[in-house]
């Protein structure tokens, strides 16, 4: 297989940007740096928004950063079907950028939390998860203080009966409950995609889960199935 | 009548008139605002400087010893590990929240400006019992303070301590410690850059307000209205998103070798910052203060020269340079300023609107500040009442569940979930750990962090307090396999104006001395926190140690708890009767006095020596560190860590509650499979630690002989819950 | 008993570093604003109190901000009164 180009975003402030290259390089791709103020992908053939503060999570968390220059080409990019994935504060942006539904508010503990979590993978038809099977569970890290996904009762609708829900916090054998839970994320969930399936944002750290000297590896399967996304290419 | 103004701003007449004596003749408003500040106790170090010059600060390993901003060792290949502690505790009792985020960003600053990467942050905190409204509130402030930076800066939070004692309730103790990585040809010190007369020293990252110059504001021009107080806040407010900015722009700088100098600014702003940097280079300086980039309207010189705004730093930046530097703070949003030019001489004349408005000797402001030999008293002993002669026919369960529940003791669990550990992706081991462990990226090696305090041992001997401090941290980073190398410390004390404190501090310096030379761990450099004291009680004298030490390889590196059933359990060292200043006496007898453990330094640097040698030959399952509680606690750590319980008899004709809660020094629980039990035993041998085979893990219960029978589960509820439940956190 | 309707505006008080206020103004002129200053970002909190007069609901809202709506160290609250319309 090619090594795939993964773009990886730096705003002001994003924190694991460099945790997303050398995990990108690890699982064998080529990662590529892009900065905020440019509007040159690089002729990637994905994109990744990391995790961290961007611009100190000011105002609201990913709201100054979904404004960037080159969120504008991110989004056109994804327009066209081609992979992009926002973790943690990556996220917050997609959200606040309208590209995924929702929003992500302070977590009801009302503190930050670094725990490794549980997810459960709720559907295959993704760029990040095509590779895994609806039901199994898989373990990575979470590191946040607004990590509560929330929306309206009408996206909340779409997005459950659209099987728009890409992951769920869960127990490690799939059990849903609140004491496995977080943050509070309404329905438990940690993870959107878009209709087509292109786009997708999630609050756990796959990049941080890819190593097991450090952690678990509940990331490897989710970047494989990316780096397959990414060469397959563009479907539109 | 009202006091000189010297007087008002904290100088002595001594002082004042040796000011008089170097200028020639009186100093104006704006000069003696810089000496009060520069001269202040925080700044020059004037009680404590003769005896920390006692310290042992050499060794093989020290790139850079006290004296800079940060120490730093070799750790093999041209790598160097950067590190340092300092105390935010005064501002962390006023605004936990922003006192304990500025602290991170203080000590990340002194990092950054070594040209090291900050890679890793420690908290040792102290407060008054949980059981207090107001100790909760700090408590809860000052940890979301250093998550809120460190998690926002990108740093990970791998280790600390959290302890508890009255005196803390009016002086909670925030110590902060950074570690960082850097190549060692690219360190900045004063030796290794070479600043040129005519080169430009440039202000960058947050504009100037206000902020931290209560003390000196007695100098105010009289023309200021009511409200004055509001508008000289004594509280500073952190931007941890302006300090990312600033240690990506600084370590960019440094990258690509555009600097002939580079200083933070911390306590004394630009004063202090100028001073050194011209001080270290040899050279005067000239200043234009119109340069420097205000947040206020209307400030006046001393104000600028003394504000302690946070997030800036000023480099030593060559003419031809200083596009290429401008570029790359502008790309990184952060503002520049050029407000000094460096000159012959060594005078800093500062200039406003054109006028001089100080002319001062960079030196005098920097290295020749005042030096005292404060008086020394012994105090009346503390009671010597032994609380190993104390009877005690409770039962053993209990008082291990009670113990279990101290919060000195407990889980912190709640503190460091609230921490980022993850973050750059190279902990090994963090705060679940005896001793952090830290990748260095590329590498296969493991750089290992402790820290250590214990201002109850302090209390009833700070010779022996302070020696154990060093000892304990230097066993925290050996259980792990590393080796430890070198220290840094905060040394939190009381009034040293009080003979009695300075006693404390002198004894504490001879225990931290004696440790380090026995245990081959210099002295890099550290903080001296004085004046933790209100309403006339101090807090115990609490030396705290920040151990660093190096894994070459950190996947044989060792975990703490039991990893599975079937394996030997043995206790390295010897255990004696000893419960003076132990948490058994303090939470179960009641009992304050007595004397700390003995402390053999000769075979706690012989215990370190097999704990490094049986993990390189990767014969240790499992190694924790027998301290607070002794080896009943020790041994509930090892195996609520990952659930594996055991059976042990302790080979002792102690009373069994001296056994269990004792807290004999140099002593290490440790776990091997059979196949390796000879070789351990070989081992110690070979360096004459005291070793004895005292049981087995497995199954779900805590056995020890005639002492204790409980679950695990049972053992696992009151620690790991103590401290939720009393924030009244359900759980 | 009335119930009568207060805005707080909490805000962090003069002379501090505002890093909010700091961030947003920085964004604007990449968006096309290269006109703003003076940026100060505070909290809006609005509550209910029911009080047998204007004056006690007033005075209960004061302490409340005093004690915890804002933090009196570094931070300054301004009280409004909504007229039901």
């Amino acid at each position: 297989m090619t090594r795939p180009r993964i773009g990886v975003v730096t705003f002001p402030g994003s924190l694991d940007d460099g945790d997303a290259r050398r995990a990108i390089e690890a699982m064998g791709g080529d990662a590529v740096a892009l900065w905020h103020t440019e509007h040159d992908l690089r002729g990637v053939e994905a994109v990744v928004l990391p995790g961290g503060f961007s611009y100190g999570d000011y105002l609201r968390a990913g709201a100054i950063a979904a404004r960037a220059p080159i969120m504008a080409d991110v989004a056109a990019f994804a327009a066209r079907g081609a992979p992009v994935v926002g973790i943690c504060n990556g996220f917050q942006i997609l959200c606040e950028a309208g590209l995924l539904a929702g929003a992500l508010i302070r977590n009801r503990s009302l503190r930050f939390v670094c725990e490794d979590v549980w997810l459960r993978v709720e559907t295959a038809q993704t760029c990040l998860t095509a590779g895994l099977v609806p039901g199994e569970t898989i373990q990575i890290p979470v590191k946040h203080g607004e990590g509560q996904w929330v929306a309206t009762p009408e996206q909340l609708a779409r997005v459950e009966d659209e099987a728009l829900v890409v992951f769920r916090y869960s127990a490690a054998d799939g059990i849903l409950d609140d004491a496995h839970n977080p943050n509070g994320a309404t329905n438990h969930i940690a993870g959107i995609r878009n209709d087509a399936g292109n786009v997708v944002g999630l609050m756990p750290h796959p990049e941080h889960a890819v190593d097991p000297d450090v952690g678990p590896t509940g990331g490897q399967p989710l970047l494989a199935s990316l780096f397959s996304a990414a060469v397959a290419g563009v479907t539109t | 009548m009202t006091d000189p103004l010297h007087l008002q701003l904290g100088l002595t007449d001594d002082e004042f008139d040796r000011i008089v004596e170097t200028l020639g003749r009186e100093p104006n408003r704006t000069e003696l605002a810089m000496y009060s500040v520069m001269w202040s106790e925080h700044c020059s170090y004037k009680s404590s400087k003769i005896h920390l010059r006692t310290l042992p600060t050499e060794g093989s390993a020290v790139l850079v010893g006290p004296g800079q901003d940060a120490g730093a060792i070799d750790i093999g290949d041209g790598d160097a590990a950067v590190f340092k502690m300092e105390s935010h505790s005064h501002p962390s009792a006023i605004e936990p929240y922003q006192g304990a985020a500025t602290g991170v960003g203080g000590i990340v600053r002194d990092i950054i400006s070594m040209g090291a990467r900050p890679i890793a942050l420690l908290d040792p905190l102290m407060f008054g019992p949980l059981t207090e409204a107001r100790n909760r509130w700090l408590f809860e402030g000052v940890v979301a303070g250093i998550g809120g930076y460190g998690n926002c800066i990108g740093v990970p939070t791998v280790g600390g301590e959290v302890r508890f004692a009255d005196a803390h309730s009016a002086n909670p103790c925030v110590n902060v410690m950074c570690v960082g990585f850097a190549n060692a040809d690219e360190l900045v010190t004063g030796n290794s850059l070479t600043p040129h007369v005519g080169s430009l020293i440039v202000l960058y990252g947050a504009a100037t307000g206000r902020d931290g110059i209560g003390g000196v504001s007695v100098l105010a021009s009289a023309t200021l209205e009511d409200g004055a107080e509001a508008s000289r806040p004594s509280v500073q407010i952190g931007d941890p998103f302006a300090e990312k900015l600033l240690i990506e722009a600084s370590l960019e700088l440094i990258d690509r070798g555009l600097l002939e100098g580079l200083q933070d600014l911390g306590g004394a702003g630009i004063t202090c910052a100028l001073s050194e940097s011209a001080a270290r280079a040899g050279m005067g300086a000239d200043v234009d203060l119109d340069a420097v980039p205000l947040r206020e309207a209307d400030m006046e010189p001393f104000e600028i020269l003394t504000s302690e705004s946070q997030e800036r730093m000023l480099a030593i930046v060559h003419p031809d340079r200083l596009a290429d530097v401008r570029s790359v703070c502008e790309r990184w949003g952060l503002h520049t300023a050029v407000i000094a030019t460096l000159v012959d001489g060594a005078t800093l004349t500062i200039r406003r609107g054109g006028d001089v408005v100080a002319e001062v000797p960079a030196r005098s402001l920097a290295d020749d500040g005042p030096v005292y030999d404060r008086p020394r008293a012994e105090p009346a002993a503390v009671d010597p009442a032994d609380p190993a002669l104390l009877p005690f026919d409770g039962d053993l369960g209990d008082a291990l569940l009670a113990v279990l529940a101290s919060p000195a003791i407990a889980s912190k669990r709640w503190v460091w979930r609230q921490y980022d550990r993850v973050v750059q992706g190279n902990t090994v081991a963090g705060p679940d750990s005896d001793g952090a462990v830290i990748r260095v990226p590329g590498t296969l090696k493991g750089v290992v962090v402790a820290s250590d305090g214990n201002g109850r041992y302090g209390r009833l001997d700070p010779f022996l307090g302070a020696a154990h401090a060093v000892a304990e941290a230097a066993r925290n980073v050996a259980v792990t396999g590393a080796r430890p190398l070198a220290i840094t410390n905060c040394l939190n004390f009381g009034n040293p104006e009080r003979s009695e404190v300075m006693w404390q501090f002198a004894e504490a310096i001879r225990g931290i001395r004696e440790a380090c030379e026995a245990l081959g761990t210099p002295v890099t450099g550290g903080n001296v926190s004085f004046y933790n004291e209100s309403g006339g009680s101090a807090i115990d004298p609490t030396p705290v140690i920040g151990m660093l030490g190096l894994l070459p390889d950190y996947r044989l590196r060792v975990p703490n708890a039991f990893p599975a059933a079937g394996l030997a359990i043995y206790l390295l060292g010897e255990t004696a009767p000893e419960l003076g200043g132990s948490e058994f006496a303090d939470v179960v007898l009641g009992e304050a006095g007595g004397m700390p453990p003995a402390l053999d330094l000769s075979i706690e640097r012989a215990l370190i020596e097999v704990l490094v040698e049986a993990a390189s030959e990767a014969i240790l399952a499992s190694a924790h560190d027998c301290s607070d509680g002794g080896l009943a606690v020790a041994l509930a750590e090892c195996a609520i860590g990952a659930g594996h319980g055991f059976a042990v008899s302790l080979p002792t004709d102690l009373p069994s509650h001296i056994a269990l809660f004792s807290e004999s020094a140099s002593r290490v629980v440790a776990s091997v499979t059979p196949a390796d039990e000879e070789r351990l035993v070989e081992l110690a041998a070979a360096h004459a630690v005291p070793i004895a085979r005292i049981g087995e893990t497995g199954g779900p219960r805590a056995v020890i002989e005639h002492a204790i029978d409980l679950t695990v589960a049972r053992l696992a509820d009151p620690w790991e819950h103590a401290i939720p439940r009393l924030l009244g956190e359900a759980v | 008993m009335t119930a009568f309707t207060f805005e707080v505006l909490v805000s962090l008080k003069e002379g501090l570093l505002d890093p909010q206020g700091k961030a947003v103004e920085g964004s604007l002129p990449a968006m096309g604003f290269d006109n703003v200053e003076g940026v100060r970002v505070g909290k809006h909190i609005r509550l209910t109190v029911d009080a047998p007069d204007e004056a006690a609901a007033r005075a209960q809202v004061r302490e409340m901000a005093t004690r915890v709506l804002s933090n009196p160290v570094i931070e300054e609250y301004e009280i409004s009164e909504v007229k039901a319309g």
